[in-house]
């Protein structure tokens, strides 16, 4: 057993950070640790300095342009990203839509989409959950009838992430209402800009525009952009849900904002001496800490077996509770931290260019509202609740 | 980054493992904790001659492994079978002081341990002092060319049967310096030494040893007077990663217990494991048990590490698997209902060992602020 990186992981580990100290602009990475709203424009830059290195998509095939990583490459890769402040790729095209395509499309399809991922020319979004199928994916209405060469789609989508940015969504319709619902769903390519395509902005609970509402009315979509069978849609669906997973823990993001906590605690003061010395509070911080201790050994286990070509199974889904649930953890001892100072709601002062001075401690601005967004963690990515359910389905065998 | 086992060590597993399932049935481990001395002699020579008494110690004292790693997967099985034989008490804390600091004269006793004809404990908690290292009353007095120890040591595992005890005391300083400790090496016949053994609750065995005026001479001494805390705080670092690690086994085998019945006892005419509250809490537990294997993982790799370093991990395993033991111990007996409430059945004696493990060498409190402090220095 052994614990360390080889020393040409080492190596990469230095090439990595030498190359986010060069392309990663400091007014970047100053915008994301203050907790500043990024701008589309903010995030194509980024995605733009990692394609020119042949970075961006980390869990591609070479032969497709992605860097040919190993599992424990790309660990170390998204790590130093997160710790140097760099936005988080937006995973939509390149880490949730381009494996499903690699996999399951059509040569065409993956000679025409692929590159425009890469370049930023397509900014993808993503039509999964409905208002009436949420958990219960395989509930979705959303109907796709057959119109000649094309079909043609109605429904409602809901919690598409930066769906205001993007001009292609990939998305689950219903193309067999006779069959059970699992049996009857496919893959189909909308252009956003397509006739009676609408995207309408949902405010979360802490007054931000990340996610929206798609409505389709009588889109009209060309058959050639169905991925795969018809019909044979919730496999390519359920594909992503064992590929590609190692990062799901949140390890980096959840070591970040560990070492942001200890910074906090430090400088807020309780009875005339820093938080982070009163033993309550350092026994709260102290438990997170030793759960996140051992969650990151536990995701380097799956990471070396990924690398040593197992295919993570349950693995995934304990990695994704026990990560968000950390996060959570953290989030929650951070509102905690600043005390009277999380009340003040300024959602003025996440944005660029802002130069009022902050009510209270810089840090204290957003980290109430990170809280409640953050909560969002345990919902997504099937929630929580459905992974225990995946595991224990695998476990108990019924 | 390589997480599996290295050749030798997985056939040291595989040797213990299946010993301990073809040889050790719960039947027999009930009849030796009701028997005298609280284990079996004959059972103890067996591991001996397989090596696992062995495995725990260094090559420099004559024994085959002595790695972290060594103690983890030794210690595994100990837990996986419910083992009672005194290999925390005897070869990993008893023989760990002498292989750390003893002479080379203490040191030619091992062989007899590795051999499994003599039996060690460490006397080192007190009455008043819970899980402190350093809060020691227990006095060594000059006297002429030799010592004379006072005092009350509590809780002492296996110490109504050891063949010699080591003996933790004061030389100087106030009861919780850590300056002023000595290490001794006792005959338990010696005049002044009282031992009254008793049963412990998870099955093993523990004693009071009361020091009335014991007199001994320089050869007693393990290691230099005064200087022994550092020595003692290694040795129980050691024995913390083998009570994690043993704590571990204990938990995988309740899991797969657990497992086995939610498959099998049928109510409302379907298998427990079909009914989603059940299924969730089975998740939960898996899951920190993930969270305990890799926690004694990172702390195996860590029994080397500079002192904050090795310290503040050896705590956090504690703390976790203090956590994760209690869960598992109370959440198997839930999951299984009535039929764990037996004496008959094997689940609960494995839930009464694991919240066992918590009292033993510092609980999950005492390792979180142990943690905390190290974690300023580390």
């Amino acid at each position: 057993m052994d614990m360390n990186f080889t020393a040409a992981e080492i190596a990469f580990r230095d090439e990595v950070r030498a190359f986010l100290k060069n392309a990663l602009p400091n007014w970047l990475s100053a915008k994301v640790k203050s907790g500043k709203r990024l701008k589309k424009q903010d995030r194509e830059t980024w995605h733009a300095a990692l394609n020119d290195r042949g970075w961006l998509a980390s869990a591609w095939p070479v032969e497709h342009g992605g860097p040919g990583w190993t599992p424990v490459q790309k660990h170390i890769f998204e790590g130093e990203c997160v710790a140097a402040g760099a936005p988080g790729i937006v995973p939509f095209g390149l880490a949730m839509f381009a494996p499903v395509l690699i996999k399951f499309g059509s040569d065409r399809q993956k000679a025409y989409y692929l590159p425009r991922i890469l370049s930023g020319e397509d900014w993808w979004c993503q039509g999964y959950s409905e208002p009436g199928a949420g958990s219960d994916l395989a509930s979705l209405k959303t109907r796709a009838i057959r119109d000649g060469d094309h079909y043609v789609v109605n429904g409602q989508k809901t919690w598409t992430t930066l769906g205001h940015y993007a001009n292609r969504m990939f998305c689950l319709v219903k193309t067999d209402t006779r069959v059970k619902p699992q049996d009857g769903i496919s893959f189909l390519l909308v252009d956003m800009e397509s006739p009676g395509v609408t995207v309408r902005p949902i405010v979360t609970l802490d007054g931000e525009h990340e996610v929206n509402e798609v409505f389709l009315d009588n889109v009209r979509v060309p058959v050639r952009n169905l991925v795969g069978e018809e019909n044979k849609g919730w496999t390519y669906a359920k594909y992503l849900l064992t590929h590609e997973r190692t990062g799901i823990a949140g390890v980096a993001f959840a070591k970040q904002g560990m070492a942001h906590l200890k910074r906090v605690a430090q400088d807020q003061k309780k009875d005339g001496r820093p938080l982070a010395h009163d033993p309550l509070f350092a026994a709260r911080m102290a438990q997170v800490e030793i759960d996140l201790m051992a969650m990151e050994t536990f995701n380097l286990r799956v990471v070396s077996a990924a690398a040593a070509g197992g295919a993570p199974g349950v693995e995934s889904s304990l990695l994704k509770i026990k990560g968000t649930v950390i996060r959570q953890e953290i989030t929650d001892l951070l509102r905690r931290a600043v005390g009277p100072y999380a009340l003040p709601f300024t959602p003025e002062a996440f944005e660029e260019g802002y130069n009022q001075a902050p009510i209270g401690p810089d840090y204290a601005g957003p980290v109430a509202s990170a809280y409640f967004n953050m909560r969002k963690l345990s919902i997504y990515g099937g929630s929580n609740e459905i992974q225990k359910n995946i595991v224990a389905k695998q476990m108990l065998r019924l | 980054m390589d997480f599996s086992l290295s050749e030798e060590r997985r056939i040291l597993r595989d040797t213990a493992a299946r010993f301990i399932r073809d040889s050790y049935p719960i039947r027999l481990r009930h009849a030796s904790t009701a028997s005298e001395p609280g284990f079996s002699r004959a059972m103890w020579s067996q591991f001996a001659e397989l090596g696992l008494i062995g495995a725990l110690l260094p090559a420099s004292v004559g024994g085959y492994g002595g790695a972290g790693e060594d103690l983890t997967v030794v210690m595994e099985e100990i837990g996986r079978g419910l083992v009672v034989e005194p290999f925390l008490a005897t070869a990993v804390l008893g023989a760990g002081l002498i292989a750390e600091a003893g002479s080379d004269a203490q040191k030619t006793m091992l062989a007899e341990v590795i051999a499994g004809t003599q039996l060690l404990t460490f006397a080192h908690g007190e009455p008043e002092g819970r899980y402190s290292l350093a809060e020691i009353c227990t006095a060594a007095v000059r006297s002429g060319k030799g010592w004379t120890l006072t005092g009350r040591k509590a809780v002492v595992a296996n110490g109504d049967s050891a063949d010699m005890l080591i003996v933790s005391a004061r030389v100087s300083g106030a009861p919780t310096d850590e300056n002023g400790l000595a290490l001794f090496l006792l005959d338990p016949s010696l005049p002044g030494i009282a031992r009254r053994g008793y049963a412990s609750v998870d099955g093993g065995r523990a004693a009071e040893i009361e020091l009335d005026g014991v007199t001994v001479g320089d050869a007693a001494l393990i290691g230099p007077p005064g200087g022994a805390c550092p020595v003692i705080e290694r040795t129980i670092g050691r024995g913390v990663l083998a009570l994690c690690a043993e704590a571990l086994g204990a938990m995988e085998t309740c899991r797969d217990m657990t497992i086995d019945y939610l498959r099998t006892r049928t109510q409302f005419g379907a298998p427990l494991g079909t009914f989603q509250a059940l299924q969730h809490r089975m998740v939960d537990l898996c899951l920190e048990i993930e969270q305990a294997r890799s926690i004694v993982i990172l702390a195996a790799g860590k029994l080397e590490a500079p002192r904050a370093e090795r310290e503040r991990t050896l705590s956090a395993a504690k703390n976790l698997v203090g956590r994760v033991g209690r869960l598992v111990a109370e959440e198997t007996i839930q999951l299984h209902g009535g039929i764990a409430m037996t004496w008959e059945y094997a689940l609960p004696h494995y839930a009464k060992r694991l919240t066992m493990i918590d009292h033993q060498l510092g609980d999950a409190d005492h390792h979180l602020e142990r943690f905390i402090a190290f974690s300023s220095t580390a």
